[in-house]
C-alpha cells in the first residue's frame, strides 16, 4: 500500500502536534492582521496573536459558522488582496446567498497535495485511468479530483457529471480503473451498466472514490457488490478546501484527516465545549495552511468521532468515523442519539416499503415516544390483513434491533408523505421542553 | 368464474371510506358487495364493482393503494348448512379459505370466497354442482 507523503502522513503524534502549533501561530497572525472580522472577534475576546502559542490554545479562539461566511459575502473573509486569488468556487445555498471560497496559487497546490494523498490511499497511481464524474464548475468536486489525479500522474478523464450513456461507453473504451463521483450516482451507474448489456469482465474498474454526500454502510455494500469494486469514502467541504479534507485508506476503518493542513476538534453542539477524545460530536476544522480563505474553528455541523491510534495502513493521521449525520438533524430519544438517516437505511433494506417516511416524536407521561409513518408499496400490497400486520411487525423488529429503540410503526396510504427533490421534512418533534 | 375484487388499503381515519365511495359514485360505478377488514390502525376495503379495472385506475389517481384480487362467488340457499358444505368441499382438498363474506338476496345467499388455490377451488365446487356466479351475473344483482 503506497503512501503519497509518508513524512507527514506517518509522522509521530508529537511531531504532528509541533507542526500544528507552528502552523496555527502563523494562521492566527495572518487572520489577525489581514481579516478585520477575525481581528474584531479576537479583540472582543481579549486575544492577540501572542495569545496563541501551541495547538492547545486553539480552544480560546472564537468559532466561525456558515452564517459568518454569508454575512461577509462574497469576499469579506479573504485574507489576501484579490490579486493573489487565482480561483473562486461557490456552493449554492439552499437558502439565500451562496458560500464563496477563494484560493491562492499556493492553496491550489495544497489542494492538489491532499487530493494526491486521497487518491493514493485509495490505491490509485500513475498507471490508473481516473474517470472524474463529479461536476466541474463552481462545485469543488470535479476540479479537486482532477488536480489530485494529475498530481499522482494518472490519466484523468474529465467527463464531469451526467450523460450516463457516454460515461459507460468511455469507461469501457478507455478502460477506466478509478471512478470518482457521488455514491448515489455510482449506484445509478451500476444499474445502468447492468442494463446496457456490457459485461462486467469487459470493464477494468477497480476502485471508486465517493463523497460529497452522506452515505450508509448498506449503500457501500450495495455499490461494492453491484460494481464489484472497492468503494472508498472521501470527505471534504468547500469552505475548508473541497474534497481532500479526509479520506479512507484501503483498510476502510475510518477516514484519515489531513491534519497537518486541517486541524479537527469535536465539540458538543449545544455547550460548544470540546469533548473528550473518543466522543461523538460536531466536527470543527481550523485550516492551518490555507492563505486565501483561512477559517478558524469552522463548525461543519457534521457529527462524527475521532480515533488517534495508528492505522493498520501505517498512517498516523487521525481518523474520523463515517459521518453519522448533521448535528441539526440529531434527535435524543430516551437518552439515545438517533439520526433520521439510520431509520432510512433500515427502510432501504426492505423492498416492501418505500423510503418515504415521517418520524413523529412526542412525550407522553414524561416518556419520549417515537412513531414512524411509512407508505406501503403498491407492488407489495395484497389484500390480507395478516400480511400487512407481519410487514409492520418485521419493520418494527428491524428498527428496534438496529437502533436500540422501540418505535411504533404505522402504515399509511401513499403520497401522504411530502416529496421534494431536496430536503423534505422527515421529523416532527412535538415535545415541549 | 374468477371475479376481480377491488382491495383498497385504508388508514383508520374518518372520511376515507366515504371518499372511496364518492370517487366511484361520480363515475357511476355500481357496487355489488362490500366488506371491511380492519385492525386498530388500518383496514382493507374489499369491493365487488361493475368495472373493476376502471375503478382501480380512478382510485389510483386519487392516491389510494389498490389491488385486484381473484375471488370466487357461489350462490346457495341461505341455510347455514349450505355454507358449511362449501367450506367442507374446499378443506377436503386442502384448499384454505383466506377470508369469506356473504350477503343474501331473497332466500339465496351469495358467498364470496378468497381461496389459496382459486382454479382448483372452482373445479371442486363445480364437480359438487355448486352454482358459481360469473362476474357479469354478480354485477346485475
Ligand atoms: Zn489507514
Amino acid at each position: 500500500m503506497e503512501i503519497w507523503n509518508p513524512h507527514f502522513e506517518c509522522m509521530d503524534r508529537k511531531g504532528i502536534s509541533r507542526v500544528q502549533s507552528e502552523r496555527l501561530r502563523e494562521t492566527v497572525e495572518r487572520v489577525y492582521f489581514n481579516v478585520p472580522y477575525y481581528r474584531n472577534k479576537m479583540q472582543e475576546a481579549g486575544l492577540g496573536p501572542e495569545s496563541i502559542q501551541t495547538i492547545d490554545d486553539i480552544v480560546k479562539l472564537p468559532f466561525t459558522t456558515k452564517q459568518d461566511l454569508r454575512d461577509n459575502y462574497p469576499f469579506g473573509l479573504f485574507a489576501v488582496p484579490m490579486s493573489e486569488i487565482v480561483r473562486v468556487h461557490a456552493s449554492s445555498g439552499t437558502t439565500g446567498k451562496p458560500t464563496v471560497v477563494g484560493y491562492t496559487r499556493n492553496d491550489i497546490s495544497t489542494w492538489s497535495e491532499v487530493m494526491a494523498r486521497t487518491l493514493t490511499s485509495a490505491g490509485a497511481n500513475k498507471n490508473d485511468f481516473i474517470q472524474v464524474a463529479y461536476g466541474y464548475g463552481l462545485f469543488t468536486g470535479g476540479l479537486g479530483l482532477h488536480y489530485g489525479g494529475e498530481k499522482i500522474g494518472a490519466s484523468v478523464i474529465p467527463i464531469s457529471g451526467g450523460n450516463t450513456v457516454r460515461q459507460i461507453q468511455l469507461m469501457h473504451d478507455f478502460g477506466s480503473t478509478v471512478l470518482a463521483c457521488t455514491p448515489s450516482y455510482a449506484l445509478f451507474l451500476s444499474e445502468a451498466i447492468q442494463e446496457s448489456g456490457i459485461k462486467r469482465e469487459d470493464l477494468k474498474l477497480r476502485v471508486g472514490v465517493f463523497g460529497a454526500e452522506p452515505w450508509t454502510e448498506n449503500m457501500r455494500r450495495e455499490i461494492e457488490d453491484k460494481l464489484r469494486i472497492k468503494a472508498i469514502d472521501i470527505y471534504g467541504l468547500s469552505e475548508v478546501i473541497g474534497p481532500g479534507v479526509a479520506s479512507e485508506c484501503m483498510i476502510q476503518e475510518g477516514l484519515h484527516i489531513n491534519e497537518d493542513h486541517f486541524f479537527p476538534e469535536i465539540i458538543d453542539p449545544k455547550t460548544l465545549k470540546v469533548l473528550p477524545s473518543g466522543s461523538t460530536g460536531e466536527l470543527v476544522f481550523t485550516t492551518i495552511t490555507k492563505v486565501g480563505l483561512p477559517l478558524i474553528r469552522y463548525r461543519t455541523r457534521d457529527l462524527t468521532r475521532l480515533t488517534y491510534d495508528t492505522c493498520k495502513c501505517g498512517r498516523t493521521m487521525v481518523r474520523m468515523d463515517k459521518c453519522l449525520g448533521r448535528s441539526d438533524d440529531m434527535l435524543i430519544i430516551r437518552g439515545i442519539n438517533l439520526f433520521p438517516s439510520q431509520v432510512e437505511s433500515v427502510l432501504l433494506e426492505m423492498n416492501e416499503i418505500k423510503p418515504h417516511y415521517l418520524l413523529i416524536v412526542d412525550r407522553v407521561n414524561n416518556l419520549d415516544t417515537l412513531e414512524l409513518k411509512v407508505e406501503v408499496d403498491e407492488a407489495f400490497f395484497q389484500d390480507k390483513i395478516s400480511q400487512l400486520e407481519s410487514l409492520r411487525q418485521k419493520l418494527q423488529n428491524n428498527l428496534e434491533s438496529s437502533l436500540g429503540l422501540g418505535i411504533k410503526v404505522t402504515l399509511v396510504e401513499p403520497k401522504i408523505i411530502e416529496r421534494s427533490e431536496g430536503k423534505s421534512q422527515r421529523v416532527i418533534d412535538k415535545r415541549k421542553y | 368464474m374468477i371475479i376481480h375484487q377491488l382491495s383498497v388499503f385504508l388508514e383508520n381515519k374518518s372520511g376515507r371510506l366515504t371518499e372511496v365511495l364518492e370517487v366511484l359514485g361520480e363515475e357511476n360505478i355500481r357496487i355489488t358487495a362490500l366488506s371491511v377488514a380492519d385492525t386498530t390502525e388500518f383496514g382493507i376495503l374489499r369491493l365487488i364493482v361493475s368495472d373493476p379495472e376502471r375503478a382501480r385506475e380512478l382510485l389510483k389517481l386519487q392516491n389510494f393503494t389498490v389491488n385486484l384480487t381473484d375471488v370466487i362467488s357461489v350462490m346457495a340457499p341461505s341455510e347455514a348448512k349450505h355454507y358449511a358444505k362449501i367450506l367442507k368441499i374446499l378443506s377436503d382438498i386442502d384448499i384454505s379459505v383466506e377470508y369469506t363474506y356473504a350477503f343474501s338476496v331473497g332466500d339465496k345467499s351469495i358467498i364470496i370466497l378468497r381461496c389459496s388455490d382459486t382454479e382448483n377451488a372452482i373445479k371442486a365446487l363445480k364437480s359438487h354442482e355448486m352454482e358459481l356466479l360469473k362476474a357479469s351475473d354478480l354485477y346485475k344483482i
